[in-house]
């Protein structure tokens, strides 16, 4: 019964493996139709991102005269940090092997790994915008960092644990429990997955004016196949991130523990989810506008402050 | 072992008197520079190997105690190898391995003279603090202390026909005699007035202090070691002294000394002090934050990357005593098994610091040597010319900058871990600021990351940026000599070593932990820890695993890599960089380590004291000048300086010059001693 | 977990009244400050429907209701008139920078949960945590009013400092006699009106309604 549960379980985790990789452009073609239907455009279709990256890889790579190894390294590192990220939350079952590999603080520096690296590898080529983009994308990620971290925090002292599949069983299968902590923790950590995946208000990731440029800005000087990896890396950050939302604020559905009975309806309810989180992306950047660049710390700085109020609400009240 | 007879104390005594022969043969050989560096650095760093292996040796075993017909009379000189110093002497020995591998190569191109003084303040000062860890009773520590302090100012000075140098030197004496001071105070209290026996450790351990003289004790000694370990206010002389000394000793001295300090906090109060109480947690926990946020924020101001990195040895010395003051708040909250598992934190990170500070300092000489640049702003692009140098580099820079799966992670994620006990605290305030305290610990961490792509980005990638100015630099840098990359591989490996085992590291901490305050981790870390697993409480509240962590990773890389060619090509072509398509493109217009810091002077401006000149938009030789200070110097330390002054010129009224004055002093000194005593 | 579905309602609005003071003290504009506002009011509202709910007290209903009535439609609707009338629609200036505020903010509440900790010990009621995000709540209104630096931000802090208070005797106490809390409404109505004179009669004494001119009124003989 133990070897099968670890059979069926590592055959989950490639599965999900697969799945994240595949549905990372979609969910990416999702949040931009949506964005096109409210801005009253009719939009490039659902598929428009795996078109996009087809046609990339077919063309031939362009580099920069001196461009380093580790220019070349890092689409790569960052597509595995990432899509090892999006890998291990659980989201359709919680009997994920690797997960416990990396908790939660570990899944921080997963992604400050991969922000470490794309932003070394913007300074690369030794252009002005490249440098301007790592520049911004630090400012933005050391407030952003130990605010994520509040949330996390917030989530494991409620469950005791940082690992989030025990995050998930607590919320997901005990008695159902209304956490104002986790209100709290929640609209911090939208406002961070805003930040961290150059989204509107701190970003705008479909904007082509330099000056106002954070990610863009970095992964100029990548072309073809680098790009295409870039970018799906990208892809693959956001559903990350919804998958964490998913997994800490919204675990309703997902299967439990060797509940192998279970899993059609967790992917379809993973797939709603998905849907809505998507949508609701699109409807936040639609009603934000983009902010200057020195009001992001204030940003970050509220969502800091309330992952912290939730720490503390959970202290005082015990929920 | 035991039936050759030789005890781990007697293999560490053995290493030590190598270490002052080898200083005193440099001094001897002084006129073959050749020869001291081909063969006695490599002899060095083999005595630093055998210590490094008495410590894990030493570990394993009950602590060993000697005593030698030295020293005072009726009190000679106490050795004790317990499992703390024999943590410290791994850390001292490993450490010390890779930079005397790396100053091999290093000195080679220095004169024979001051090589032959170099060698010898080097090994001495490598012997002293091998003595610091195993002295057994106040007198030996404070010898000991004192000759790292002397020889290791000689070290700082080795350039000393430079003001500044002469200046940051005297500076360091200063504040390490102040330091030194108070710790014998501690020592006074501790000892509790029993007369001079009782200056064993033995006997402070013992006895025992009213909570008012404890307290005394662990003020005095937090003072004293903090001062050496440059924690905020007293940290003053570290930027200026750790850049003054060659690259080498800087290493030593960030990696390696500043840890003897810490070992000194831990020492006196975990162990001679004993009964920990929580205020003083507190207390520590408030400085340390203060100065890891302190270090990194100013870190990240620096354009000299010797004087950045020693920031950053103030931010990682902030960190350590985070892991302390949690660990203090924990036990005297009378909860051991959290401290312990603080304590181990910050134990580990003291040992990952030593690894990777030592390594960027190693490379941030490699890069001096080769290019004659210390300066970020005119550096750029040395990946090209020294991609070994690099590698290494990158390697440190991951570490210190916390990301897995290096070393300086696990450290930091344990920290976390412990913090994340906080809620079986009773204590209200102490229960909601630990979170906060390690929301500042996750703070400092990404300022760590930002701060190191600025210096990777700067000195490593880009372009160089000021080509024309310096036509006399050998520009051209180059990957240093084969003993200097070994002394760089060492590290590295250390830091993936510690990194990806962390399981071995943290139960050999446990042990050092028990011998210290009699508990350990809890069952359930110790039944769930193994090579593969981390497990730092229990397994089903947090685990971590490196190796399948960076077998994931590369394995997807790998698989990607390979997808890519096989389903599409490995076509590339080379241009120009497009950059948007802006024409005119210099090198010049890279950020320079300066601009790279401008969004945290922004954030943060108002903790920097700032000097600006802004050029007007038409000048015709438009020059932009920043200065940042420390505002310590204007409310403290030249508040004090000039009280010192003012005292000392009321002093002076009694100097005549006159002999006949002087006599009449002396006289009635001797009157009233005569009357009284 | 045994606590009752309601009182975890009731924790969930406390924090949203916490949330929504923290909002306000973090505010640039006035007519968002404004609107903050109401819904605070509805927040409170709703929180002491929950409390008339669950401890079945029906004269917490007519609270409830009056609530509903004076801080979520009179009031709000009054200073919108009173702005537009006044045409002041400029951002809210800050005597000290927002991030500094939040982080006394920050402060603040770790003092009043400690604050509250032993009086909560004492209370017997389901509701006892509460205590101190009221008392927290009421502090950060007062904080909102010392730093800012325009008059209408400051009458805003000080019906939000009501809003704190209310919420206290509702929830721990389980509400004021009825009389009791007709008269504060009244008075708080009342308060507002006279405020409204007030930045009638500032404005046309120093054409602003910046309050720091108020320095000019002490007596300034030298």
């Amino acid at each position: 019964m133990e070897n099968t549960n670890l059979t069926l379980g590592i055959l989950l985790q490639l599965c999900q493996l697969l799945l994240v990789v595949l549905m990372a452009p979609l969910l990416m073609g999702w949040v931009n139709q949506c964005r096109a239907w409210l801005q009253n455009r009719s939009g490039p279709g659902l598929l428009q991102p795996y078109c996009t990256l087809r046609k990339l890889f077919h063309k031939d790579a362009v580099l920069a005269h001196d461009a380093s190894p580790l220019f070349r390294m890092t689409p790569y590192i960052v597509f595995g940090c990432m899509w090892l990220a999006a890998a291990i939350i659980p989201i359709i079952a919680v009997d994920l092997p690797f997960s416990p590999a990396a908790d939660v603080i570990a899944l921080v520096g997963i992604f400050a790994l991969a922000r470490v690296f794309i932003a070394l590898a913007a300074m690369d080529i030794g252009t002005a915008f490249g440098t301007l983009g790592a520049r911004r994308e630090m400012l933005v990620s050391f407030l952003a960092e130990p605010a994520l971290l509040m949330v996390f925090f917030t989530s494991s002292l409620i469950s005791h644990s940082t690992q989030l599949p025990h995050i998930v069983e607590t919320f997901a299968h005990h008695e159902f429990v209304l956490y104002p902590s986790l209100a709290f923790a929640s609209v911090a950590f939208v406002m961070i997955l805003l930040a961290e995946n150059a989204r509107i208000p701190v970003d705008n990731p479909s904007t082509h004016l330099e000056l106002t440029m954070i990610h863009e800005a970095m992964i100029l000087e990548y072309s073809a196949r680098h790009l295409a990896l870039v970018e799906w890396a990208s892809s693959l950050k956001l559903l990350a991130y919804i998958s964490i939302g998913i997994a800490l604020f919204l675990p309703q559905g997902i299967a439990g523990v060797g509940n192998w009975n279970a899993l059609p309806l967790a992917v379809a309810a993973l797939l709603l989810k998905l849907v809505a989180a998507g949508a609701g992306l699109a409807l936040l950047e639609a009603l934000i506008a983009k902010m200057r660049i020195f009001r992001v710390p204030e940003f970050l700085g509220t969502a800091f402050l309330l992952a912290v109020l939730g720490l503390l609400i959970h202290f005082l009240l015990g929920a | 072992m035991d039936a050759i007879g030789i005890l781990p104390l007697d293999m560490a005594v053995g290493a030590i008197l190598l270490w002052m022969v080898l200083g005193l043969s440099g001094l001897v050989l002084q006129r073959l520079p050749h020869l001291i560096t081909g063969i006695i650095f490599p002899l060095g760093a083999l005595a630093a190997l055998a210590v490094a292996g008495t410590g894990l040796w030493a570990l394993g075993e009950p602590p060993g105690v000697a005593v030698l017909p030295l020293g005072l009379p009726d009190l000679p000189l106490h050795l004790r190898l317990d499992p703390l110093a024999a943590f410290f002497l791994i850390l001292l020995g490993g450490a010390s391995f890779g930079v005397s591998l790396f100053s091999a190569g290093y000195f080679r191109a220095m004169a024979g003279g001051t090589l032959g003084l170099l060698c010898l303040e080097y090994h001495l000062f490598l012997a002293s603090m091998a003595l610091v860890l195993l002295a057994d009773d106040a007198y030996m520590f404070m010898v000991a202390w004192e000759t790292m302090a002397l020889s290791s100012y000689f070290l700082v000075t080795t350039d000393h026909h430079v003001p500044d140098i002469r200046k940051a030197g005297f500076l360091y004496l200063l504040i390490a005699h102040v330091g030194a001071v108070a710790i014998l105070l501690s020592f006074g209290v501790m000892q509790g007035g029993h007369g001079i026996g009782a200056y064993t450790f033995a006997a402070m351990r013992e006895a025992h202090l009213s909570p008012f003289w404890s307290s005394a004790a662990f003020l005095l000694a937090f003072f004293g070691f903090g001062a050496k370990a440059g924690m905020i206010p007293l940290h003053v002389w570290l930027p200026d002294a750790h850049p003054a000394a060659p690259s080498p000793v800087s290493a030593l001295l960030s990696g390696v000394m500043l840890k003897t300090a810490i070992y000194g906090m831990v020492r006196v109060i975990y162990d001679l002090i004993g009964n920990v109480r929580w205020e003083w947690g507190v207390l520590v926990l408030a400085v340390g934050a203060a100065t890891m946020l302190f270090g990194v924020l100013f870190a990240l101001m620096q354009h000299d990357l010797k004087r950045l990195l020693a920031y950053h040895s103030i931010e990682n010395i902030g960190i350590i005593l985070l892991g302390l003051g949690m660990s203090m708040a924990f036990i005297g909250l009378g909860h051991p098994v959290a401290g312990a598992l603080g304590l181990i934190a910050a134990l580990y990170h003291t040992l990952n610091h030593a690894v990777f500070k030592g390594l960027l300092f190693l490379g941030a000489g490699s890069i001096l040597h080769a290019s004659g640049l210390r300066n970020l702003n005119d550096m750029g692009g040395l990946i090209r010319k020294m991609p070994k140098t690099a590698f290494y580099f990158l390697i440190g820079a991951l570490a210190i900058s916390a990301l897995p799966p290096l070393n300086g992670f696990v450290s930091e994620w344990l920290m976390f871990q412990t913090a994340l006990q906080a809620p079986t605290l009773t204590n209200d305030i102490v229960r909601s600021l630990l979170p906060l305290f390690a929301a500042t610990l996750a703070l400092a961490g990404a300022l760590t990351g930002m701060c190191f792509v600025k210096v990777y980005g700067i000195a490593f990638l880009g372009r160089p940026r000021e080509p024309h100015e310096r036509p006399s630099t050998p520009g051209t840098g180059h990957d240093p000599s084969g003993m200097e990359q070994c002394g760089m591989a060492w590290l590295a490996l250390g830091c993936f070593v510690l990194g990806l085992f962390p399981s071995y590291v943290m139960l050999m901490l446990n042990r050092v932990c028990v011998s210290l305050t009699g508990h350990g981790l809890s069952a359930g870390a110790l039944t769930g820890s193994n090579w593969l697993w981390l497990v730092p409480t229990a397994s089903e509240r947090a685990s971590y695993s490196p190796i399948v962590f960076m077998a994931v990773i590369v394995a997807v890389m790998l698989l990607t890599f390979l997808l890519v060619r096989r389903f599409y090509h490995g076509r590339v072509r080379f241009c120009d960089p497009w950059d948007c398509g802006f024409p005119a493109q210099t090198p010049r217009m890279q950020d320079t380590a300066d601009a790279f810091g401008q969004p945290v002077r922004h954030v943060f401006g108002p903790i920097y004291r700032m000097h600006r000149e802004l050029p007007g938009p038409d000048d015709p030789a438009p020059r932009f000048f920043l200065k940042i200070e420390d505002r310590h110097w204007y409310w403290l330390y030249l508040p004090t300086a000039r009280l010192a002054e003012f005292a000392s010129s009321k002093v002076a009224l009694l100097q005549h010059g006159r002999i006949h004055l002087y006599l009449i002093y002396t006289f009635i000194t001797l009157l009233v001693l005569l009357a009284f005593v | 977990m045994s606590i009752p579905f309601t009182t975890q309602i009731i924790y969930l609005l406390a924090s949203i009244l916490l949330l929504v003071a923290f909002a306000m003290l973090s505010q640039r504009r006035i007519l968002s400050l404004i609107n903050l506002f109401a819904w605070q009011g509805l927040v409170l509202s709703v929180s002491t429907f929950v409390v008339a709910y669950s401890t079945a007290q029906h004269h917490l209903y007519y609270s409830a209701v009056l609530t509903l009535l004076l801080k979520v439609l009179v009031l709000p609707w009054l200073l919108h008139r009173l702005i537009r009338k006044l045409n002041v629609k400029w951002d809210v200036e800050t005597l000290i920078n927002i991030p500094t505020t939040m982080l006394v903010g920050i402060a603040l509440v770790i003092f009043a949960f400690n604050l509250a900790a032993p009086i909560s010990q004492l209370s017997e009621s389901i509701t006892r945590g509460l205590i101190g995000i009221a008392l927290a709540s009421v502090l950060l209104s007062l904080l909102m009013m010392i730093t800012r630096r325009k008059a209408v931000p400051q009458v805003v802090g000080f019906l939000a400092m009501e809003n704190g208070l209310f919420f206290a005797a509702t929830s721990a106490t389980h509400g004021m006699p009825l009389v009791v809390e007709l008269g504060i409404a009244l008075d708080v109505l009342v308060g507002t009106f006279i405020f409204g004179i007030f930045f009638f009669q500032l404005r046309e004494t120093f054409d602003s309604l910046d309050i720091t001119h108020m320095e000019k009124l002490k007596d300034d003989n030298s």
